[in-house]
């Protein structure tokens, strides 16, 4: 590890991830889960709709690997088309959230006269209960993948945006900006490469717990069968339909299950790995 | 030192802080001058108001009344765009040198942002050229400038904030505390550094600072600030060898003497620096002063004359000797 320290410079933001186990069960974790999500119709040449009400209910097995559900379908095939719509939700509500989030929260934590009108919106959006507003926000807009994550990004956007503020209004007031005042450096410039640049960490550790939740989330809304259109596997319809046969075919339930932990998990891991590779005082310790 | 030649006037400078217990006044009705190349510390103990002025004469903090001029310019009254033109001749060191830097920027990039914004059409090549040299002239080695912050000490740290200000040839520095979070050592070594830069460059330094013995090495000049009024203003060696305000004596005989058997008659203050959000009346000082009377709490003191540059502000100066 020592030998890493010496050439900070060449330090590949690689490197540092892979050293640690956890980090790395994570990353590689993340990697096959994704690697079934996006080459799923060459993996399996099984329709995911296909309907064989001669095979239903049948428990993993050779034909089977995961068994099938109560209409005949593969749990196998299904599982890994789900895992895309979940992933995209996922990146897209992490990314547009944190995106909304970081321009409401700059803008307010860094200038004063804006920071009550803002503030004043994210408080009434954090008012309301996540799942409601979701709910509520699909039930407008209407079931899509793309509706989900408009959604859920509405829901996500305010957290990422008190982060920010409450960061920029710490670093704002450090010398260091001060000197950039002091040299004439413009606005946007102090805003992206002196306050941003330093409230990275929390904010990719933020968008990771967010990407694991609006999944969960996401998961949550299609049980309830407010989420994408219901033909479309996901994870939360399968657990939906898993529920009523808990008794007589567990896979059902547990396979989507046993993903949606696992894809949360490794995030979370991941991400705890990221802030860490990102910030140059770690890494060099690591 | 070259007589009358103001480099920058200072004149009834204020600033008032709103806050929610009510009026702060920081600094009030504060005038001095600084002539070219010359060094004025600025002394005072804590919550005297020493960094709020430094700011407001740098813009940093906008002041409430008065003016600052440089050359002929008020600085209070430039738009933002003259404003941003100016502050190239006027830079500021930090004295926490672990803040000062961003952590996340290496040393070149932190030296050559000045250099960015005021000279747009400097390639990198060239900007790093500027950045090795001005690295090799405050005492660092050239070849770390892609290093971090981090990787280096407190003393270097504050070399490279050094290098960073120097960056734009500016032609005045504000030097904030600049060693007071430094040991001893590191103290005298950045000391020297700033001297020698002043001869070099022919630089104008406000100097503030609360070690007195600091500021008697490498002032020219010394304002002694107190609840955001300067209560004594002169040449440090008149004010070092013949301090008239009780203040200034307190502050004076405060200051530690290398010798344990020496026998100091120390005018000791009691107390603390009273709230700026309900200052005394009349002489500011006087609740802490051991001359004070009844008129010190109706009168406030204007400033007296005590011969060409000292003048200090006390209702006593007579009775004092």
């Amino acid at each position: 590890m020592s030998d890493i320290s010496k050439n900070l410079d060449q330090v590949n933001l690689w490197q540092v991830l892979i050293q640690r186990r956890s980090v790395l069960f994570g990353v590689i974790v993340l990697l096959i889960i994704s690697f079934f999500a996006i080459f799923a119709p060459w993996i399996s040449s099984v329709d995911p709709g296909a309907i064989a009400v001669r095979s239903r209910l049948l428990p993993p097995g050779a034909e089977y690997w995961l068994g099938t559900d109560e209409l005949g379908r593969d749990i196998f095939t299904r599982l890994i088309y789900a895992g895309r719509v979940s992933l995209t939700v996922g990146i897209g509500v992490a990314i547009i959230s944190s995106i909304v989030g970081i321009i409401m929260g700059l803008v307010s934590g860094f200038f004063k006269r804006l920071d009550a009108p803002i503030s004043r919106i994210i408080d009434a959006m954090m008012a309301f209960p996540d799942i409601l507003l979701a709910i509520s926000l699909v039930a407008v807009l209407g079931g899509s993948v793309v509706n989900v994550i408009i959604a859920l990004s509405i829901v996500y956007a305010p957290r990422v945006a008190r982060i920010v503020r409450a960061s920029t209004l710490v670093i704002r007031e450090l010398p260091y900006v001060e000197a950039a005042r002091a040299l004439s450096v413009g606005t946007p410039t102090i805003l992206f490469s002196h306050i941003l640049r330093n409230i990275m960490s929390p904010i990719i550790v933020q968008a990771t717990f967010i990407f694991a939740y609006s999944m969960l989330s996401e998961a949550g809304l299609s049980f309830l069968g407010v989420g994408v259109d219901p033909s479309t596997p996901t994870w939360g319809t399968m657990i939906s339909n898993g529920r009523q046969y808990i008794d007589v075919a567990s896979w059902m339930i547990m396979c989507p299950g046993v993903a949606i932990t696992l894809c949360v998990l490794s995030l979370q891991i991941a991400g705890d790995g990221l802030r860490d590779a990102l910030d140059p005082k770690i890494a060099k310790n690591l | 030192m070259i007589e009358d030649n103001k480099f920058i006037s200072i004149e009834n400078l204020s600033k008032t802080f709103h806050t929610n217990m009510g009026d702060l006044q920081a600094v009030s009705d504060v005038s001095f001058n600084l002539q070219k190349g010359s060094i004025v510390g600025l002394v005072g103990e804590s919550g005297s108001g020493k960094t709020t002025l430094g700011r407001c004469i740098l813009r940093l903090i906008e002041p409430s009344s008065g003016s600052v001029n440089l050359e002929g310019n008020n600085l209070l009254e430039l738009s933002n765009k003259k404003l941003r033109e100016i502050r190239k001749r006027m830079q500021i060191i930090f004295q926490d040198p672990f803040s000062s830097l961003n952590p996340r920027m290496r040393i070149k990039d932190i030296i050559a942002e000045g250099i960015k914004v005021h000279d747009k059409l400097s390639s990198e090549n060239e900007r790093f050229n500027r950045v090795a040299e001005l690295m090799e002239e405050v005492g660092l080695q050239s070849d770390q400038m892609s290093r971090y912050p981090h990787e280096f000490s407190g003393g270097q740290r504050q070399r490279v904030g050094i290098a960073r200000a120097l960056a734009v040839n500016p032609e005045f520095i504000v030097a904030d505390e600049s060693v007071s979070a430094l040991d001893v050592s590191v103290q005298a070594q950045i000391l020297n550094l700033m001297l020698s830069l002043r001869d070099k460059h022919n630089l104008t330094i406000l100097f503030i600072a609360h070690d007195l013995s600091v500021v008697e090495y490498l002032c020219d000049q010394v304002v002694v600030l107190y609840l955001g009024k300067v209560v004594e203003s002169g040449n440090a060696k008149d004010v070092y060898s013949n301090p008239r305000h009780p203040y200034t004596k307190a502050l004076m005989s405060a200051v530690p003497v290398p010798d344990p058997k020496a026998n100091i008659n120390r005018e000791i203050l009691k107390g603390d620096i009273p709230s700026a959000l309900s200052p005394p009346s009349g002489c500011v000082f006087r609740t802490r002063c051991q001359y004070a009377d009844i008129s010190c709490a109706q009168t406030i003191p204007n400033t007296v004359n005590i011969n060409k540059q000292h003048s200090a502000a006390c209702l006593k100066l007579g009775e004092l000797e």
